[in-house]
């Protein structure tokens, strides 16, 4: 059997899916029960618990050798690294950068996703060192359903955290030969970062076109990738996209949220137009 | 409305029961929607169960170009079991907008199980159309809006609070001074804590809307093919 990754709650068929507070997920995460642990990282992070010594648990979950899958896996320190992203300490960054060499491609790509969300550059040159291979070493493992790197995820955080740094141009250099990779997704993801680190509109003029895809999960993705990239002039073909309305009003909540500077009462035409959009997919 | 005679509608309604792929149940549905007959409007409601996407779409889109005649049929045949059903019946009664809806819309918008049901229903209830109800009872449904609403303000995710700020803009703009003024003032509260910036943006523009009678004052119709796909 394939190992997935658990990307869904694990609220339904968890023995601790009984209310927690966040003094008890704390004490959990050295439970002796592993299921408890596992449960309680992913309930800190779902309840945005920033407590420091939520984040000093989780943190030292990321080391956690206790908790192995069949194959070789650490749940626990997937569901650490994810919740580590939501609770904007930086002192996770170091141990998440560690992450980025574990073994299990799961915990490395958590790692990647929620060292983007953190927001700290200094993890720049590690994520760059997952893309070293290039396109060619991009090939998918034999048995496992995913490609030697998590290359989504580490062109999605480089995005968010390399432009406008001294790594800006050898990041432009490492994702733009990913615009050619087989996969559609790996595809969008470098599009969205060289959106992101060029300003070039023939980028998002490339991910509305990925709106266009046959496959409605494709146009999900494409969707997702605009709202991120805050895409302004994709706003009536993300409107018009074949997909549920709650996909396209997420998506358009980010080109919104570009539009709109908090300190700012005042709403530009864009923002105004954004939102009439947005009132008619409810 | 295009007159048919009860035989050829028959034939039409027959054909919706008996078509036997995707295509020829889209075709058959869209064949009865454009005669508008009364008669087809039980099996269009049917037609919301079908667990078909597009055919729930015609159908909903038929019905609520029959409008009122379809709100009573919707309300008697809103299936408790079906999920996917009833939330095509609330779309529908959504885009009706028929104060008769308002108690389904309510319980749709405080407690249904789907977000996206649930935002639906959020912007309808501001948008009733209050001039069908007496202007007592109008003050009275109004004011259970506004409680809704205010509720609604409240929840967690991010979607209900734009979707309340879109209801209560559009409350505001049918309603009395004094509701008007409640609106506001709950508005400018909003205003004051909301953390997400989309939604903070919606606050402060529907602020501006209804302490600017001259923009945007006329009615939003809603864009029938973009409120009812999911």
């Amino acid at each position: 059997m394939l190992e997935q990754p658990s990307t869904h709650s694990p609220e339904a068929s968890s023995p601790g899916a009984e209310p927690l507070t966040a003094e008890q997920a704390i004490a959990n995460l050295t439970h002796a029960d592993l299921s408890l642990r596992y449960y309680a990282a992913w309930w800190l992070g779902k309840y945005r618990v920033k407590d420091a010594a939520a984040v000093e648990g989780l943190i030292t979950a990321l080391e956690d050798e206790s908790d192995r899958t069949e194959l070789g896996g650490y749940p626990l320190r997937r569901n650490a690294a994810r919740a580590l992203g939501k609770l904007e300490d930086q002192r996770a960054v170091p141990g998440l950068v560690r992450c980025l060499a574990c073994e299990d491609f799961y915990v490395r790509e958590a790692a990647a996703q929620s060292l983007g969300m953190l927001g700290d550059p200094v993890c720049i040159p590690d994520l760059l060192s997952l893309l070293a291979g290039g396109v060619e070493g991009a090939h998918p493992i034999p048995g496992r359903p995913h490609l030697a790197q998590p290359y989504e995820a580490v062109m999605e955080a480089l995005g968010m955290l390399a432009p406008q740094t001294e790594w800006t141009s050898e990041a432009i250099e490492q994702i733009q030969p990913f615009l050619q990779h087989p996969t559609e997704r790996v595809r969008y993801s470098a599009t969205r970062a060289m959106y992101q680190l060029t300003g070039e509109s023939a980028y998002g003029d490339r991910l509305i076109q990925a709106l266009s895809a046959s496959d409605i999960n494709l146009r999900r993705v494409a969707l997702s990738d605009l709202g991120a990239v805050g895409y302004l002039p994709a706003a009536e073909a993300i409107f018009n996209a074949a997909a549920e309305n709650s996909f396209k009003l997420f998506s358009l909540k980010g080109v919104l949220e570009r539009q709109v500077i908090p300190s700012d009462s005042s709403l530009s035409p864009d923002a105004v137009r954004v939102m009439e959009l947005m009132d008619k997919l409810l | 409305m295009p007159v048919s005679d009860p035989i050829s509608v028959q034939k039409l309604i027959q054909n919706v029961e008996q078509a036997d792929s995707s295509e020829r149940l889209m075709m058959a549905i869209q064949a009865l929607v454009s005669v508008r007959s009364e008669a087809g409007i039980p099996m269009l409601i049917r037609a919301l169960g079908f667990n078909n996407p597009g055919a729930a779409a015609v159908a909903v889109q038929g019905l609520v170009q029959m409008g009122a005649v379809a709100v009573q049929p919707l309300l008697e045949l809103l299936d408790d079991y079906n999920y996917g059903a009833r939330a095509w019946a609330i779309r529908a009664l959504v885009a009706i907008a028929d104060p008769r809806a308002l108690d389904v819309l309510l319980t749709a918008a405080a407690a249904d199980f789907a977000p996206s049901v649930r935002r639906a229903a959020t912007k309808g209830l501001g948008m009733l159309q209050w001039h069908l109800l007496s202007d007592d009872d109008a003050i009275v449904a109004q004011g259970r809006v506004l409680e809704t609403l205010f509720v609604i303000a409240e929840e967690p995710d991010w979607s209900l609070r734009y979707a309340a700020t879109v209801g209560l803009e559009a409350l505001g703009r049918a309603a009395n001074p004094d509701l008007l003024t409640q609106i506001l003032t709950r508005l400018q509260q909003m205003a004051e804590t909301e953390s997400d910036l989309a939604v903070q943006a919606r606050i402060r523009r529907a602020i501006t809307v209804l302490t600017n009678p001259t923009i945007a004052q006329e009615p939003r119709s809603i864009s029938l093919s973009q409120s009812l796909t999911r």
